[in-house]
């Protein structure tokens, strides 16, 4: 992309938007490759806080919970072209609905779960437990 | 070579099964050779199976819907006649066990999944473009393919007639019964990939109409101006969007513990047979209120139209829709009161669902209002409307009474709640699809239905579900349970023999909804509807002629306030005069294309292949689905163009039908 084109959108262009089309392939490319390296990265990154010991071990399910929301917002903004430009904000609404729906579901999910995991345990176990004690 | 597939698939022990399946092959073969013999095949291939337009998408959708529903009934009035029977021992009545779990497994999936679902897609298809005033979906080609891979899901399920045998695990197939250890034929893989399939369809149509409902509006279609059909329809698709993907998610993990040993809901391992209750449960409510809401749509408009008024509370049907929408996300633990949630889960979603019916009183009390003081035409569609809302609000309060938990631990999984989600999908989601039909039929072909059958299947149907399901509240009360293949008490049977007899009125319901399609066709010039505005409409769709050309409008409709027809029409009745003639422009229509279709056939391969094991056999179907898709992807030409000559000369014959109506109405004024 030559730097002349850049400065002629400069003001008209929202964060994260692409380039229009005259821009030439690389211009295109360049974004979905970004993209895809720092998706790559956090992909690796994950697997390391898996094996290796620089993390305390109850902070582990708390930073694979960070690296995928991460991951999802890397998605969003490099493949899916979501932006704060003006004409995009059907796509904010659409996308703030989903966080919503997805919100409702897990922390239902993990509500009901965890009520019924606790009311439902097999008898045995419940026993164990208090010979254990 | 061919996995698990053998000739024992063919059910030749069976002879229910078996004269279904050779009936059905012959009614199949009587058609396709019909079609052979008056060479129709070229008119089917070039104007319907290859076509894009919504228009015709939305009218085949609804075929589907209708043909299932024939299916469906089948099965239904096997249950009926089999439990007023079945006094006594397994051997009493006529279905074995193993028959019937089929039998009530295939009813609920098919009238859920392939009725109810196909008629409202369809109707929502066929009628927002043009109320929005857009000339197609915002994805033709996606329309079709989505109906396809629906139709695709459809013969899966039918296969399992002829071919195997269908899922024995209810419609909803909880796990382990579901699992591979309790269920290792077939059955439960025909369920999941004819689901899985079709689902996808869904999810695909769902995202064609949100686009399309946000993106393709007329000018000055804000949409705050758009019909309350377009909103609900909105809502629905929404919800069909949020939805469908967790139903996905459940149903591919459910495979996966099926086909690759996964522990996902198995109990060893340490899987969790509730979590599959409650993953299929956050689809499974919302997807009740996916078909309601644009049953709800319909009878506004309905309602709107016959008693000669605006929608009474415009913007609180709105609202309440949306609310509707958020609200049904929070309330499916209710499905689940007894699985072992303490008192504060129950009461949480106990009190959601008592929430959730305000917005939905808010609504019948707009549809009263807009009848006060209206002039009403009691149309068959307005019957439908009418007696829509006394039974739905009968069945609103039953599903209170269930949502209060301690009520719930007596009346769970008892005939009462049969009757309870029959009383609002019967009278809710088949009425509103069925008002539609009758309401927009001359739009789609230019006759009106014959109104004296519509009132007579109206009746059937209605005093045919109070006297199928009334006694089942009764013996839901009693302590009968759902899905029992025979018992043991004397006291039940007077009831299910009455029940039996409500299921034959709506047979004649259904059979009188056949005579009357074939009376109106039979009369279609005594029918015929020239000014393409037979009920004296308010929104867009009766602006153009009956049947609409494949571009829609004319001109795309200068929309300056709610009600876009109605204002236009008036403005026009007082001007005695229409608008100066427009400037007409060509019109760019996409093309056919035979890629649904292709896509479906590789689809129902597949799906095929996978239920019993032909691994070559889903890699090949596989294979030329993506070469499909290719083709596709790299076509040439997807548009062609309608010259301005032609869309002026189409505008001028349609001006002069105007010109007369006013003319005429300008005398009786």
């Amino acid at each position: 992309m030559s730097a002349e084109k850049e400065t002629e959108w400069q003001g008209q262009l929202a964060p994260g938007d692409e380039l229009p089309e005259d821009s030439g392939l690389s211009a295109g490319v360049r974004g979905y490759v970004i993209g895809l390296v720092v998706s790559l990265l956090l992909t690796a990154a994950s697997f390391l806080v898996l094996h290796d010991t620089f993390l305390w071990k109850p902070g582990i399910p708390v930073a694979l919970g960070v690296l995928a929301v991460a991951q999802m917002g890397i998605h969003l903004v490099f493949f899916l072209h979501l932006n704060t430009g003006p004409d995009n904000t059907n796509n904010i609404l659409a996308l703030a609905f989903g966080v919503l729906i997805v919100a409702i579901v897990v922390s239902g999910s993990l509500w009901i779960m965890s009520h019924l995991n606790h009311n439902m345990m097999l008898m045995e176990r419940v026993m164990d437990l208090h010979q254990q004690r | 070579m061919l996995g698990k597939l053998t000739w024992e698939a063919v059910p030749t022990n069976e002879p229910i099964a078996l004269v279904t399946v050779l009936v059905v092959l012959l009614v199949i073969g009587s058609v396709l050779a019909w079609i052979t013999i008056k060479g129709h095949w070229t008119y089917l291939w070039k104007e319907w199976i290859t076509s894009v337009d919504h228009k015709r998408v939305g009218v085949m959708y609804f075929l589907l819907g209708f043909v299932m529903l024939l299916r469906g009934f089948a099965d239904a009035i096997m249950m009926r006649t089999h439990q007023a029977m079945a006094l006594g021992g397994p051997d009493a009545g006529y279905l074995v066990p193993d028959h019937f779990n089929q039998i009530f497994s295939a009813h609920g999936t098919i009238m859920i999944f392939f009725t109810a679902m196909p008629f409202m897609v369809g109707l929502m298809n066929y009628v927002v473009p043009l109320q929005i005033g857009a000339r197609d979906v915002a994805y033709p080609t996606l329309n079709s393919v989505s109906f396809w891979i629906t139709a695709a899901g459809v013969a899966l399920v039918n296969l399992s007639l002829g071919l195997g045998v269908y899922s024995r695990a209810g419609w909803l197939v909880y796990p382990p019964l579901s699992g591979l250890q309790f269920s290792p034929d077939v059955g439960v893989d025909y369920h999941l990939w004819a689901l899985q399939i079709s689902g996808i369809g869904t999810l695909m149509s769902g995202v064609n109409l949100v686009a399309t409902i946000f993106k393709m509006r007329a000018p000055g279609m804000t949409l705050t101006r758009m019909p309350i059909f377009c909103w609900t329809s909105l809502a629905s698709n929404l919800l069909i969007v949020a939805a469908f993907p967790i139903l996905t998610a459940t149903f591919a993990m459910l495979l996966l513990d099926r086909y690759l040993g996964f522990h996902f809901f198995t109990n060893d391992a340490g899987g969790n047979a509730m979590m599959y209750v409650n993953l299929i449960w956050a689809w499974g409510h919302p997807e009740v209120y996916i078909l309601i809401l644009p049953a709800f749509g319909i009878f506004s408009e309905v309602i709107a139209t016959f008693s000669g008024k605006p929608l009474f509370g415009y913007r609180s049907m709105i609202a309440a829709t949306m609310v509707i929408c958020v609200l049904s996300f929070m309330v499916w633990l209710h499905h689940f009161f007894t699985m072992g949630g303490g008192a504060n889960v129950n009461a949480f979603f106990g009190i959601m669902t008592m929430i959730i019916s305000v917005p939905t009183g808010v609504k019948v009390f707009n549809w009263l209002f807009t009848m006060y003081g209206g002039r009403v035409r009691f149309t068959a569609p307005v019957l439908w409307t009418v007696g829509f809302m006394i039974t739905f609000v009968i069945g609103g309060m039953t599903g209170v009474m269930l949502a209060i938990p301690p009520n719930d631990f007596v009346l769970h999984n008892s005939l009462f709640l049969i009757a309870h989600f029959h009383n609002v999908i019967i009278g809710g989601v088949v009425f509103g699809a069925l008002a539609g039909y009758m309401y927009w039929f001359p739009k789609a072909f230019g006759f009106k239905l014959h109104d004296g059958w519509g009132k007579a299947s109206f009746w059937l149907w209605c005093i045919g579900f109070y006297v199928a399901f009334m006694p089942l509240y009764a013996l839901g009360f009693m302590g009968m349970t759902r899905r029992m293949q025979h018992y043991d008490n004397p006291a039940w049977q007077p009831w299910l023999v009455v029940a039996m007899f409500g299921a034959v009125l709506i047979f004649l319901g259904i059979l009188c909804l056949v005579a009357q399609l074939v009376v109106s066709i039979r009369r279609r010039e005594a029918l015929v509807d020239a000014t393409g505005d037979p009920w004296d409409g308010r929104s867009l769709e009766w602006i153009t002629t009956s049947p609409p050309p494949s571009f829609n409008f004319t001109v795309l409709p200068d929309v300056r306030g709610e009600e876009a027809y109605w204002g236009i029409k008036q403005a026009a009745l007082e001007a005695r005069q229409l608008d100066g003639p427009p400037r007409y422009e060509p019109i760019h229509m996409p093309r056919n294309s035979p890629t649904g279709f292709f896509t479906a056939f590789f689809a129902v391969v597949f799906g095929f292949a996978m239920i019993w094991h032909i691994w070559w056999l889903a890699i090949l179907a596989l294979a030329g689905a993506f070469a499909g898709f290719v083709v596709f992807a790299w076509r040439d030409e997807d548009e062609y163009e309608i010259p301005a000559t032609e869309v002026a000369a189409y505008d001028a014959r349609r001006r002069a039908v105007r010109q007369d109506v006013l003319a005429r109405a300008g005398v009786k004024a």
